[in-house]
């Protein structure tokens, strides 16, 4: 059997992945604010109503804390809800449910109940987003014990991540970045599945191992072109699964580099970052070369205006500043590696806000 | 009401009486190891209403839930196991007294945080108006929960789906020490509020397990008729302290008077006193009976063993 692929956005994909398992199983519903607006949720919800109907996908209140408890309910009778939040930032109205119930109930009943939700959280980020409209939550969510954390970077990926989450029996944290919103990628039509807990390399390489996430896995793989240029072999690792974590497969990259720099979207301290440094230094010490390095936001809110923003977010010019340190190499870079844009705060100039 | 359901009623009242005395005499052997918040005084509440419910019908409790537990019919020797620790515990000694939960019974669960079962209970719901399903769901809370943000969420939005859901408010009065009037405005009550918000809304005497029954009854029915969610405040008394199993009556928090009155409202000598055709010989029977399964109960959960430790590591994820 031949499986057709198409070209089609990030957004897309997700769309594409609510379909299917919407189509696949008639316990799956989605819900959330502006889930059946005219823009659904940056379309990744359109059309879902008008095909589904408004029994299994609707708006809801803005009561994103009940919304939660609503959805472990339903999930303890059989139902898969598949609850959106425009924007991360709101799902920290939620942390009662999700901590005091959605990682708690199958562990305290002893694995008599199973809560089957997936939670999809949207990271802002430019156009003024500031300190409410783009936190990376990545880390809190996953400190609990008994949720799953994704962070898909690619189209392809979206897709199969977002269906296996949906099909899990554990409540997930889904996070999508909205500047991979635009992003084409070649999707397969119909069912398929990306395992959670895996990681993927994406390039193979043998001097440094560069561990990227989310929309860092991006600016990290269009460096790679200049760094093969420059003589440099660089093992690029997506994490995809932030919780459970990979750990094999960023091990036994170290073990073969020797040099780890790892890419995290969200603030330093406490970060995905510092958990990663700290297994590999429990794990392989012997095998680094050097310290760990990570790059990440300030510990600071994300400021608003474009002027406090200019250097706020690291992008490949830092990530290849940093390899260039590490490997004691001068790197040469000519060639703009992407398309110009207008300004710093867009991932192209497709984005023009509000949000 | 005929002499078989005022049988039943009195058995179900009377065996959460003696359960719970039971735990409370032997809670200060330091053998049941968990924060414990003994029902005596509330068991009509309970079991007026989970009379009016089926097998299937679903039920979810808060930190204060034995006696949800037991009126909903849950395992009396997994719930003695669970207080025990134990690996027959209902939770696998995981969950402890305010973390119960009998499947076979329709006890959906019950954890500690303040009205956090109260939009599980509302999801239930949900499911079984998406499966078109008969049954409805009941979620028991006390007074406190209705000061809780999650409340008002999950109140709007039963009544915005119409959903299957019957909201149990056992008002004691009391959040740990704290006297209702100081946690809100004497002049508002909780069932009329929540009126207001759409919901139909009801309140009766939570002593009078007649009284319970009926009332729940009829609203069971209407809700079964697909009339939507419905709310029932059950105006009740705590004999003991919040948590623990002792009177606390000493402490002055409570006025004399109250005191009193509380004990005059006996759910069980209410109910002899309403019904005087339960005869002495069928009470004694019945007494004699639940003596013996809770006599059992507790050599069940003396006898059982303590989960392997490694115990404490599993079931945190499915796979």
């Amino acid at each position: 059997m031949t499986i057709t692929k198409k070209q089609i956005t990030f957004s897309q994909a997700i769309n594409d992945a609510i379909q299917t398992a919407m189509a696949i199983d008639k316990s799956v519903i989605c819900y959330g604010l502006g889930v059946t607006d005219p823009n659904g949720i940056f379309g990744s919800t359109i059309g879902l109503e008008e095909k589904f109907g408004s029994q299994r996908v609707f708006d809801i209140p803005a009561s994103e804390n009940a919304v939660t408890g609503v959805a472990i309910g339903a999930a303890l009778d059989g139902v898969r809800p598949v609850v959106v939040h425009q924007r991360s930032d709101f799902s920290l109205l939620t942390l009662d449910q999700m901590i005091n119930n959605a990682a708690k109930w199958r562990y305290m009943f002893n694995g008599i109940h199973s809560v089957p939700i997936t939670n999809r959280l949207i990271v802002g980020r430019g156009w003024g987003q500031g300190p409410t409209h783009s936190q990376n939550l990545q880390a809190l969510f996953s400190h609990i014990p008994g949720l799953k954390v994704i962070m898909p970077s690619t189209t392809y990926d979206v897709k199969g991540l977002l269906l296996s989450s949906v099909f899990d029996d554990d409540p997930v944290i889904f996070l999508e970045h909205r500047w991979l919103y635009n992003q084409v990628g070649l999707v397969p039509e119909g069912d398929y599945r990306i395992p959670i807990g895996k990681a993927k390399i994406i390039n193979k390489g043998e001097d440094i191992t560069v561990v990227g996430m989310s929309y860092m896995t991006i600016e990290a793989l269009n460096l790679i072109a200049v760094l093969s240029e420059n003589k440099i072999s660089c093992e690029l690792i997506d994490l995809r699964s932030i919780k459970p974590i990979d750990s094999k497969c960023i091990i036994d990259s170290v073990k073969k580099t020797g040099n780890l720099l790892v890419l995290d979207t969200a603030c330093k301290f406490g970060s995905v970052a510092s958990e990663i440094i700290t297994l590999v230094v429990e794990e392989c010490f012997s095998y680094l070369k050097q310290s760990p390095r990570r790059i990440t936001l300030p510990d600071f809110p994300v400021p608003t205006s474009p002027a406090l923003t200019s250097n706020f977010y690291p992008q490949d010019l830092k990530i290849m500043e940093v390899i260039s340190e590490m490997l004691s190499k001068k790197i040469n870079h000519q060639k703009q590696e992407r398309p110009p844009i207008s300004m710093h705060d867009i991932p192209g100039d497709w984005f023009k806000g509000p949000f | 009401m005929n002499i078989s359901i005022a049988e039943n009623l009195y058995k179900q009242l009377l065996k959460i009486r003696i359960i719970e005395e039971e735990i409370s005499d032997r809670y200060s052997e330091e053998k049941m190891r968990c924060p414990t918040h003994l029902a005596i005084g509330q068991e009509a509440a309970a079991v007026g209403v989970c009379a009016s419910l089926n097998n299937n019908d679903y039920a979810v409790s808060g930190h204060r839930a034995h006696h949800h537990y037991i009126a909903k019919g849950g395992n009396i020797n997994k719930l003695i196991a669970e207080l025990y620790g134990k690996e027959t515990g209902c939770s696998g000694g995981k969950g402890g007294s305010m973390h119960l939960v009998d499947k076979n019974a329709g006890f959906m669960g019950s954890t500690a945080i303040v009205a956090g079962t109260i939009p599980v209970g509302v999801g239930l719901s949900l499911s079984q108006k998406l499966k078109s399903s008969k049954n409805i769901t009941c979620i028991f809370f006390g007074d406190a929960a209705t000061e809780e943000g999650v409340f008002y969420e999950s109140i709007n939005f039963a009544a915005l789906k119409d959903l299957p859901v019957l909201f149990v408010c056992e008002n004691n009065r009391f959040s740990c020490f704290t006297h209702l009037s100081q946690r809100q405005p004497e002049s508002r009550k909780i069932f009329q509020m929540v009126s207001a918000m759409g919901i139909e809304s009801f309140e009766c005497d939570g002593n009078d397990v007649i009284s319970v029954y009926n009332m729940a009854n009829q609203i069971t029915k209407t809700i079964k008729n697909g009339e939507g969610p419905k709310f029932l405040e059950l105006h009740t008394d705590r004999w003991l302290e919040h948590c623990g199993p002792n009177y606390d009556d000493d402490l002055g928090y409570r006025s004399k008077i109250e005191i009193k009155k509380s004990r005059e409202n006996d759910p069980i000598k209410i109910l002899e006193k309403k019904f005087p055709e339960l005869s002495s010989s069928k009470k004694n029977s019945i007494k004699k009976e639940l003596n013996l399964l809770t006599e059992q109960a507790f050599v069940f959960a003396e006898n059982s063993n303590f989960p392997p430790e490694k115990e404490a590591y599993t079931n945190l994820y499915s796979q």
